[in-house]
């Protein structure tokens, strides 16, 4: 990044705010943060919908047919794919899995699906499998880092915060990057939306589906609004009193903090009842006004990107299938089927597709051999273990093509075989289609100059609209 | 490209001995200046520059602010009414250093200032990743704690950290000490590869010793040559070797893949009493465990067992289940064994009570492993093998020092180190003054910013190691210095000329960190127990913050007694989820080494202070403190409350203010008793005495609320 602009952005506000005059400070931070355009070249899509399905879902029964692979069902998998091979979970020579769902053609891409994604397969002219992916790690917690920080371990920022930093918020009411969660927190915990290194004010804000939707939001018992507002005035009029005494612009800045933190107190609450949406768009996502699911976070999702909040991402749980895949895949899929389809359409019908991408997946794949006993065919307790190498993520929307697929796996869906497409490459690609170059978005740290996609990454021109 | 080659083969070509920070530090020579302003060496230093750049310094601060802000930066607490008021009446400089003396041996102060190293020492309850279960080693943190009161030099804190266990006779505490390279985070999620877990860990503790002790980032040498500092590839795996030695950290449970943290661990020392109690106990149970086990023999040699009973005893191999048909059948035949075992179980439960508690601790090897450099920085590719050595562009390792960690710590502590004591002091003046002399606090390569006062970073660096490297000692210097006690107002003139306060014309005004914002309100409120030491506390947050992939997570459970109210350093930290009210304050997650967290200033904040419930009962207990301790009217109270909150009187348009809606607030209250109980009976860590008068309870709570949530408040001005 400019060295300026990480001026502006971090250590020396005040240096800036002193050009602003003493007393604005926080108008003129909000300029700095919303007003100027950053991005370092003309941006296809503004806003970023990142759905993480964590524990990784199995590529296989969604996204990647491989007749091949059901054909050999059972048989003892080739010895490249095991022997000299790190695994999470299996350790005695595996046995080939095929699926045991069907695939169909969509659209007039003829994109094909799974069955257990049927409404997927009502959009599938606008979204753009990446079919060949690699990450470099095979266990959840690292690998969730590793995805959202391009690092393994801990202390760098996550993806969502980089592009805060990297373009700011478009609206001053509200947090320029949230986060919802259905179920339980990644393993990799609330790192995953850490700000790292990068000033804190870029961290993701996780806005919760129950109880308060932002923490501390609302006024303890028997504080109304009206006595709310007594107090921030007594607090701002107190504050204005030091201010002019002592002269220091982050006293400025704290006022109008309280009353951003005010305002927050209605804009939120406004932001995540859902009941003033019509009948048809709560039918079209399967929600209901005040009922908390994956499916109401879609919408929260749409409202937000509406609103001009930057990064919007979702946590689900509950993809780690190693074992029951058959019966655990059709459960999940339902779930998230319909409303990642409804999210597509609606954005579309609003105008607000072209300007938002959307990207799902897990921190992984699946392995094509069955994990566990060799009862490939039989039961229905079989799983996958994790697979770092031949996995797909969906992308749809904000400048990528759709009816599209881009990469493939082998045969047997075990390796790339074409168009191999490492996460870095994905990372700087999202970059991209922000209008942020991937080399040139580093935050200088201990004496270094650090990236999202460390000294790697390439962008994905080809998938590219 | 060939040019961004070329630049990068001339920086590493450049003598490295040129950068300023590889050559060992001078005592240079006072600067000469005409003024009696300066009242120390470091005034000299400060007020010469200020000279250069045509700047003044400030006058010197209000007493009362000067005291709020030395109480501040020395134990993290602000001074009681009663402390102000005494010192207001004396602001003499000799009551000012018997203040400094006093509270540089206040047990607070060792409180206040592990906050900062345990950031470095990325000190956590939790091992972070999958599961993120939590692991005991508080001993580690009081031991900081009381090494910093006992006023340890700094050379031997270093020492015991990093090889406390290598010492010849390692006292308890010693051991303890090594406590500071056991807290990287550990990946026990089913499936992990354990060697892959050590690799990380070494790497970690490797990455941490380069930025704690040499401020140099040494991880870029992981992969490659650095590019800038004098760190070649094959130096990282030398200095690598000096930590290799330890065991796995990871432990498989049975033959799955399953793993549970694990490694060297000591018990705590326990007092005699304790120690004789349980050694009866551990007797008692030898005794009724070898009474079992005859009783058991005795019992299996039973001439005629039933068939099904028989059968299993013909057995090699017994499973789960059998096991469980030959434990029913020995019960209910011979209920004396049942009788003993069940002895044996209540035992058990009194011995898990009085077992001391353990702590991580280092520890070598008896073989020790082989290094190699690692290609690409992987685990699995080892390359060429290295010995340990430290890295040549630094200075030389002794001869007479053992190659092992404690060799290593010989090495970072020795006088001809020309970084560790600038990088150290540096930290210090930058918590205090707010800006590092060095503003790069994380890095002195060559890539960092130099420093604004190159001959005081120096000056304050030699005097560090001659002073048997006492860190009270330089912190005495500082805040006894002139450049300290100035005021910190920012005037326009001063914003045009440096706004950074780079030079420093003025004091410092810094936003608390967030273990110091919540320190403060609490000792404002009256709540704060200054009990020390001990397992980590879990003061009230927001539910349902816990709630991890993983398993058997632990739950947060909120504290009911004195617990609720201790200082920060004590709070439990989870990785995964750290105290919510401190992530809004730029809490760290611990991760990682942090040299530096940042100081944010946004709206998560205001709605903390104003609504969660920790500051709500901080608030009540705060308006319950004024009634009680003041029984005159409104003035003198709110007179109180500002001294308390603030330690000064309240500006008149401010009493007005406070004043008039006190009394609205009052006469509302009066009339709606029921608002009034609301807000006061939902407040569950503070219950009103008996016999407060509820309106005007209620009527205070809102102004406390208010003044716990001024911007002056939470920042040392």
């Amino acid at each position: 990044m400019n060295p300026l602009r990480q001026y502006y952005l971090t250590e020396t506000r005040r240096e800036f705010l002193k050009s602003a005059g003493a007393g604005i400070g926080a108008m003129a931070l909000a300029s700095v943060l919303k007003g100027e355009p950053r991005a370092h070249f003309k941006p296809r899509a503004k806003h970023v919908i990142y759905i993480h399905l964590v524990g990784a879902p199995s590529q296989l029964e969604l996204f990647d047919a491989k007749p091949e692979l059901v054909k050999r069902n059972g048989q003892k998998c080739p010895d490249h794919m095991f022997k000299g091979k790190q695994l999470a979970f299996i350790r005695e020579h595996p046995v080939l899995l095929g699926t045991r769902f069907k695939f169909q053609k969509h659209g007039q891409s003829g994109l094909e699906l799974s069955e257990q994604l049927p409404q997927l397969g009502g959009v599938a002219d606008e979204l753009c499998l990446v079919k060949s992916l690699t990450t470099d790690h095979f266990n959840h917690a690292p690998a969730q880092l590793f995805q959202h920080t391009g690092f393994e371990r801990f202390g760098r920022p996550g993806i969502g915060s980089w592009v805060s930093y990297g373009l700011g918020s478009e609206n001053r009411d509200l947090p320029g990057y949230v986060v919802f969660i259905t179920g339980n927190v990644a393993g990799a915990g609330n790192s995953l939306w850490g700000s790292g290194f990068l000033p804190t004010l870029h961290q993701g804000i996780e806005f919760r589906s129950s109880g308060e939707p932002v923490l501390f939001l609302s006024n303890p018992k028997g504080v109304s609004g009206k006595d709310r507002r007594e107090i921030v005035d007594g607090i701002n009029f107190l504050n204005r009193q030091s201010l002019a005494d002592v002269g220091d612009p982050e006293i400025a800045t704290r006022i109008a903090q309280y009353e951003l933190a005010f305002r927050m107190q209605t804009s939120v609450p406004e932001l995540m009842d859902t009941s003033k949406e019509s009948k048809a768009t709560h039918a079209l996502y399967g929600t209901q006004p005040g009922k908390a699911s994956f499916a109401n976070n879609c919408l929260l999702a749409r409202r937000l990107v509406e609103r001009g909040v930057r990064f919007v991402q979702l946590f689900d749980q509950g993809w780690d299938h190693h074992s029951g895949v058959f019966t655990n895949i059709p459960k999940k899929a339902k779930q998230i089927d319909q409303p990642v389809a409804a999210l597509i359409k609606d954005l579309k019908q609003r105008g607000l597709l072209d300007e938002t991408l959307i990207v799902l997946g897990g921190e992984f794949g699946r392995t094509p051999m069955l994990q566990g006993k060799s009862n490939a065919g039989a039961g229905n307790n079989v799983g996958r273990d994790h697979h770092k190498e031949g996995f797909t993520m969906m992308l749809a929307g904000g400048g990528v093509k759709g009816g599209f697929e881009f990469g493939a796996t082998d045969e047997l869906g075990y390796q790339p075989a074409r168009d191999p497409v490492h996460l870095h490459d994905l990372n700087a690609t999202i970059l991209h289609l922000l209008g942020l170059n991937h080399e040139q978005l580093t935050y200088k740290y201990q004496g270094r100059d650090f990236r999202l996609t460390d000294v790697a990454g390439h962008v994905i021109d080809r998938i590219l609209a | 490209m060939v040019m961004v080659w070329a630049a990068v083969a001339a920086i590493n070509a450049a003598p490295t001995a040129q950068h300023w920070a590889y050559q060992k530090p001078q005592r240079p020579a006072l600067p000469h200046i005409d003024s009696n302003w300066p009242r120390n060496a470091i005034d000299q230093f400060v007020l010469a520059k200020l000279r250069a750049k045509k700047l003044q310094p400030s006058p010197e601060a209000r007493p009362g602010q000067l005291l709020r802000r030395v109480h501040l930066d020395l134990i993290g607490l602000p001074p009681s009414p009663a402390v102000l008021e005494a010192f207001l009446k004396n602001p003499s400089a000799k009551a000012y250093e018997k203040i400094v003396d006093r509270l540089l041996k206040n047990p607070q102060y060792g409180e206040r200032w592990a906050r900062p190293w345990l950031d470095l020492a990325r000190y956590a309850d939790s091992n972070g990743y999958q599961a993120d279960q939590l692991r005991d080693s508080w001993a580690y943190r009081d031991w900081v704690i009381d090494a910093f009161n006992k006023g340890m030099p700094f050379n031997q804190f270093v020492i015991e950290q990093i090889a406390g266990d290598l010492l010849p006779k390692a006292t308890a505490a010693q051991r303890i000490a090594t406590g500071f390279h056991r807290t990287p985070t550990c990946n026990v999620e089913a499936g992990v590869h354990p060697e892959e877990n050590r690799f990380n860990q070494v790497v970690d503790r490797v990455n941490t010793t380069g930025t704690v002790f040499l401020g140099t980032t040494l991880e870029c040498a992981q992969c490659h040559d650095h590019k800038y500092d004098p760190i070649a590839m094959k130096e990282y795996y030398s200095l690598f070797a000096f930590f290799n030695n330890t065991p796995l950290e990871v432990k498989q449970l049975g033959k799955g893949v399953t793993w549970d943290f694990y490694g060297p661990t000591m018990e705590l020392p326990i007092d005699a009493a304790r120690a004789a109690k349980l050694k009866k106990l551990n007797a008692q149970m030898d005794a009724a465990q070898t009474k079992v086990k005859a009783l058991r023999k005795d019992l299996a040699e039973e001439p005629n067992p039933p068939k099904n009973i028989a059968a299993i005893l013909r057995k090699s191999n017994w499973s789960k289940k059998e096991k469980a048909t030959l434990e029913k059948h020995f019960k209910i035949k011979y209920p004396i064994l049942k009788k003993e075992e069940l002895k044996v179980l209540a035992l058990a439960k009194q011995i898990n009570t009085l077992k001391p508690p353990t702590t991580l601790v280092m520890m070598e090897r008896e073989k020790p492993r082989k290094t190699h450099v690692m290609r690409r920085g992987s685990y699995l590719s080892p390359g060429n093998a290295v010995a340990s050595e430290t890295p040549t562009a630094l200075h030389p390792f002794k001869k007479n020092w053992p190659r092992n960690r404690l060799g290593l710590a010989n090495w970072l502590v020795d006088a001809d180190n020309p970084l560790v004591a600038r990088v150290t002091v540096n930290r210090w003046w930058a918590e205090i003054m707010g800006r590092g002399l060095v503003a790069t606090q994380e890095d002195f390569g060559k890539q960092s910013k130099p420093p604004t006062h190159p001959k005081l970073l120096d000056w304050l660096a030699v005097e560090f190691m001659e002073r048997d490297w006492s860190m009270k000692h330089i912190h005495k210097l500082i805040v006894m210095s002139a450049t300290y006690r100035q005021s910190s107002r920012v005037t326009p003139a001063l914003l045009a000329a440096d706004a950074a306060n780079k030079f420093y014309a003025r004091a410092a005004r810094l936003r608390m960190s967030a273990e110091m914002v919540r320190d403060n309100a609490l000792a404002i409120s009256g709540l704060l127990s200054t009990k020390m030491h001990g397992p980590p506390i879990y003061p009230p947050q927001p539910g349902n913050i816990w709630r991890h992939v993983g398993r058997n997570g632990p739950k947060f459970n909120v504290a009911t007694d004195e617990n609720r109210f201790r200082r920060g350093v004590y709070v439990v930290w989870r990785r995964g989820a750290p105290y919510a009210s401190f992530v809004n304050f730029d809490a760290p997650d611990r991760g990682t080494c942090v040299v530096q967290r940042p100081r944010t200033n946004t709206p998560l904040q205001a709605l903390t202070l104003m609504n969660d419930e920790a500051y709500v009962e901080m608030a009540l207990a705060f308006a319950g403190r004024v009634l009680a301790e003041t029984k005159a009217g409104p003035e003198a109270k709110i007179e109180f409350a500002f001294k308390a909150a603030l330690s000064r009187s309240p500006r008149p348009a401010e009493l007005k203010f406070v004043k008039s809606l006190l009394l609205k607030r009052h006469a509302y209250f009066e009339k709606n008793t029921k608002a009034a109980t609301e807000i006061i009976g939902n407040v569950k860590g503070w219950k009103a005495p008996k016999g407060l008068d509820t309106g005007e309870l209620a009527a205070w709570f809102f102004i406390a609320n208010i003044l716990l949530n001024l911007d002056e408040t939470i920042t040392k001005q």
